[in-house]
């Protein structure tokens, strides 16, 4: 197959093989599981359980309400012991609401759990995509947007090609290295499910070549028949081919739109984990309950992969990985060049955790003191986006949000290659982000303005109409008035009123004035 | 277990700012020792005191603006332009010539625009053409590239020269300097010689002057050397040794006696270290692809209509400073074509 190549990237050092040296270990169930109620892109899950609540694995204890949002499973059995604010992976350290679950080792299923279907062949789209749904399955590659909303596509975009995204391009991760090799056949089903509910008729499974035994294991697992319709393609690891617009154009040449979708092109892409969990939601009816996590970086002792249940503190991976090296200062979430590090380990496995990296100060040397751009152009060079990083720099420095976007700051898939590159120091992914949210912010802004503007006019012009009504109508009372009565006519008609309402009370009270202090009877 | 909160990337720096001024240092070393042997200790004593002054004047400046001094001397960049002023000025100037230079190009060029990175022209270019345009004498009075065995002045002698202005007793400026291949060539060509004749003289090499050659040769090996570290880019020295070669090129064809050929405009003068290790500051320079080969042809071409028709022969400060005037709109044309975007945007 001819692949093709996208500008810039880098050659990292890949320390992949720390961690796949050990086999894949399941983790224990850890006595308290913490399970953030949002967990992915879009809105939180609503609680179904209260403090008190007895809940069994695999029962549904969020509600996703929101069309982009996953619903939210537990993943043993046991005890709601509260509702309540817990430390969460997030770059800023936010705690945000989590359902704490205290396990009680029985790990009994829930009995009304969803039926596995092994006839999957025979049921239509919209009934796997509910399935998906009802799995609470995201993305497993780190971004966790829901998969049944990537799995609808819209009207009148056809989808003819599947793209697996095996690349695994970030330095240290091998969780989906480590499923392809040890589960290829679930991977693989989890394929031919997705490939049968859009109806596409190639898919493109794209593995980086730095990992020969999963491409191996992958091949051993492929059928006859999939032969004809799967194809295995092996890249060059060069970072960050895996970056989905990246990949598709290594795969096809062809770039996605700055503003479109790959759907745009025909094609949707999945994460190996993620279809993997597809196959485990239509063969078996099992809900997101586990994923496979990298434990990694000098700041380990024995690097592995796990198998942790979603809600798992942190700490309980380190310590199946032999626990912390003397020296450790930084426990990152996610790779190297994307992840962000945590304050906390007792922050828990969410959904997107792919990779916990724990390092030593000697491998992440203070850098220098920030020193000035000095325009060296190593950013432009390597930016996969073909941007000008330094400009864009330059404009979030000062603020200038109109020329940041006109040099395509929306464009930046933020993967930190200018960041590495940089020799002054400088953080530019953060400046991208400070000026992508001060964007949006003000767009919000601007939006509630111009809904108070518009009430506030609208305001102006009821009562500017309401105005002229009344001053209409006065004015036709007044004509008609006028074009009835002459002025001496209708005084004399006044008094005439006025006297005969004077005779008529004066009658009334005379005759009946028993009426007025009738008793009760 | 607290850790650190740090942003990402979580790696070793792959890059600093002083590890690529030091890149630049070491590859100027080669062609500063070509230099030194042809034309005497001049050069290694015009290096030390116009790295020394143009360390003190930063320092100065630094303190004046109440930054921190040893961080910003430790990116080594005011001893790159001492460095680079030094190679422009010829090596028995007298001391204050170089005082004067460092001052402009540190002082005024760098510091008052804001310091390093937000200098718009080149400083030891800004300072070559002070002290060009204030000493026209001492800027004149380049040694003959003998050698440095059959060299004339001894290291004393020539730390005397420069701090007195004056050769040492029974030495006369005549007897030692010799105008630049440049000079000679546009020398020639006006006294009504053709470039044949010109060149027939016996100081010439294959290309031009035997040492000015070999002082060319060991720059470009650094220059080389820049480019395989990744510390330059190919846009600038190419385009600006492509666009000499071929516009010198295009009139040595039309009349060969009266142009000089494209190898003689490549290895006279300055056109390999001002490809490699002056057009290619990247502070003042176009940054974009596109914009950075159409500065460095900008350049090329300046240099050669300066060279031939122009009132200096040391065409590439100039084309150097009047391509700076231009790089930011350089910069602001040539944006790339951004992922996924069908069309460049222009302003």
């Amino acid at each position: 197959m001819h692949l093709h190549r996208f500008h810039g990237g880098l050659k990292l050092p890949d320390h992949k093989t720390e961690s796949t040296v050990r086999p894949l270990l399941a983790l224990d169930i850890p006595q308290v599981l913490f399970l953030p109620l949002s967990q992915h892109i879009g809105e939180p899950a609503e609680p179904l359980v209260g403090p008190g609540d007895t809940v069994l694995k695999g029962q549904r204890i969020g509600h996703a309400n929101d069309y982009i949002a996953a619903h939210l499973h537990a993943p043993t059995s046991g005890r709601v012991r509260e509702i309540a604010e817990y430390p969460v992976p997030h770059p800023s350290g936010l705690t945000a609401p989590c359902i704490v679950i205290e396990a009680d080792g029985d790990d009994r299923w829930h009995d009304d759990r969803l039926r596995g279907w092994p006839d999957w062949h025979e049921r239509d789209a919209r009934s796997l995509r509910e399935r998906i749904r009802d799995a609470g399955i995201v993305g497993l590659g780190g971004a966790a947007f829901p998969t049944a909303v990537k799995l609808n596509p819209r009207p009148g975009k056809a989808i003819h090609t599947l793209v697996v995204n095996g690349a695994e391009c970030e330095p240290y991760i091998s969780c989906d290295d480590t499923l392809m090799r040890e589960r290829p056949k679930s991977v693989l089903a989890g394929v031919r499910i997705v490939a049968h509910l859009l109806g596409v008729e190639r898919v493109l499974f794209a593995v980086e070549d730095n990992k020969p035994e999963a491409l191996r294991a992958l091949r051993d697992a492929l059928s006859s028949h999939d032969r004809s319709r799967i194809q295995l393609v092996g890249i060059p690891s060069i970072y960050p081919t895996g970056g989905e617009r990246q990949l598709i154009r290594v795969l096809t040449g062809r770039e996605v739109p700055s503003a479109g979708l790959p759907a745009d092109l025909g094609i949707v892409c999945h994460n190996p984990g993620t279809l993997k969990a597809v196959a485990d939601a239509v063969l078996d009816g099992h809900p997101l309950i586990s994923r496979i996590v990298t434990v990694t970086g000098p700041g380990v002792r024995e690097p592995r992969n796990v198998e942790a249940l979603i809600g798992t503190p942190f700490a309980d991976l380190v310590a199946a990985a032999g626990g912390y090296a003397p020296e450790v200062n930084r426990l990152v979430m996610g790779g190297p060049m994307m992840g962000f590090a945590v304050g906390d380990d007792a922050v828990p496995v969410i959904k997107g955790t792919n990779c916990l990296l724990a390092t030593r100060p000697q491998d992440t040397p203070e850098p220098g003191p920030l020193m000035p751009c000095i325009r060296c152009g190593e950013c432009t060079r390597v930016c996969p986006a073909n941007l000008l990083p330094q400009q864009l720099y330059w404009f979030a420095k000062s603020k200038n949000f109109d020329a940041i976007q006109d040099y395509g700051l929306f464009d930046c898939i933020e993967c930190g290659c200018c960041a590495r590159v940089c020799p002054s120091n400088i953080p530019l992914v953060q400046y991208y982000r400070f000026a992508k949210n001060e964007i949006w912010a003000r767009e919000k802004e601007r939006q509630k303005a111009d809904l108070a503007r518009e009430r506030f006019e609208f305001r102006q012009l009821r009562q500017q109409r309401e105005e002229q009504e009344k001053a209409e109508r006065l004015a036709r009372k007044k004509a008609a008035v006028a074009k009835q009565a002459p002025e001496g006519e209708k005084k004399a008609a006044i008094d005439a009123a006025l006297e005969r309402a004077r005779a008529k009370k004066a009658a009334q009270t005379g005759e009946n004035p028993a009426d007025n202090g009738r008793p009760d009877t | 277990m607290r850790f650190e909160t740090r942003t990402s990337p979580h790696l070793i720096p792959s890059h600093s700012v002083g590890g690529v001024m030091r890149q630049v240092l070491y590859a100027l070393v080669p062609g500063t020792l070509a230099m030194t042997w042809f034309f005497g200790w001049g050069v290694l004593v015009n290096v030390m005191l116009a790295v020394l002054f143009a360390v003190g004047f930063e320092a100065l400046m630094v303190a004046l603006r109440r930054r921190p001094v040893g961080a910003t001397l430790a990116d080594s960049s005011a001893i790159l332009a001492g460095w680079l002023f030094a190679l422009a000025i010829p090596p028995l100037a007298p001391f204050w010539v170089l005082l004067t230079g460092t001052a402009f190009a540190i002082v005024v060029a760098k510091h008052l625009y804001g310091g390093l990175g937000y200098n718009p022209f080149n400083p030891a270019m800004v300072g070559y053409v002070v002290v060009l345009v204030s000493f026209p004498r001492e800027i004149s009075l380049w040694p003959a590239p003998e050698g440095l065995l059959h060299g004339s002045l001894t290291l004393l002698q020539t730390l005397q020269t420069s701090l007195t202005g004056r050769l040492p007793d029974g030495m006369e400026w005549d007897a030692i300097t010799r105008a630049s291949p440049l000079d000679l060539m546009r020398d020639g060509l006006v006294a009504g010689q053709t470039v044949g004749e010109v060149t027939r003289s016996p100081v010439f090499g294959s290309f031009s002057e035997t040492g000015w050659e070999w002082t060319g040769n060991l720059f470009l090996l650094g220059g080389l050397w820049l480019l395989y570290r990744r510390v330059i880019t190919w846009h600038i020295p190419a385009a600006m040794v492509l666009t000499l070669a071929t516009t010198a090129g295009v009139f040595w064809v039309i009349d060969p006696d009266q142009f000089a050929s494209p190898a003689f405009h490549v290895f006279s003068g300055a056109a390999i270290i001002g490809a490699f290790f002056i057009a290619t500051d990247p502070v003042s320079a176009a940054t974009t692809p596109l914009g950075r080969i159409l500065y460095g042809a900008g350049i090329g071409l300046l240099t050669y209509v300066i060279r031939t028709w122009g009132g200096y022969p040391d065409a590439v400060a100039f084309a150097v400073l009047l391509m700076n005037m231009v790089a930011p709109t350089l910069d602001h044309y040539t944006r790339p074509r951004i992922f996924g975007h069908s069309r460049d945007r222009h302003g």
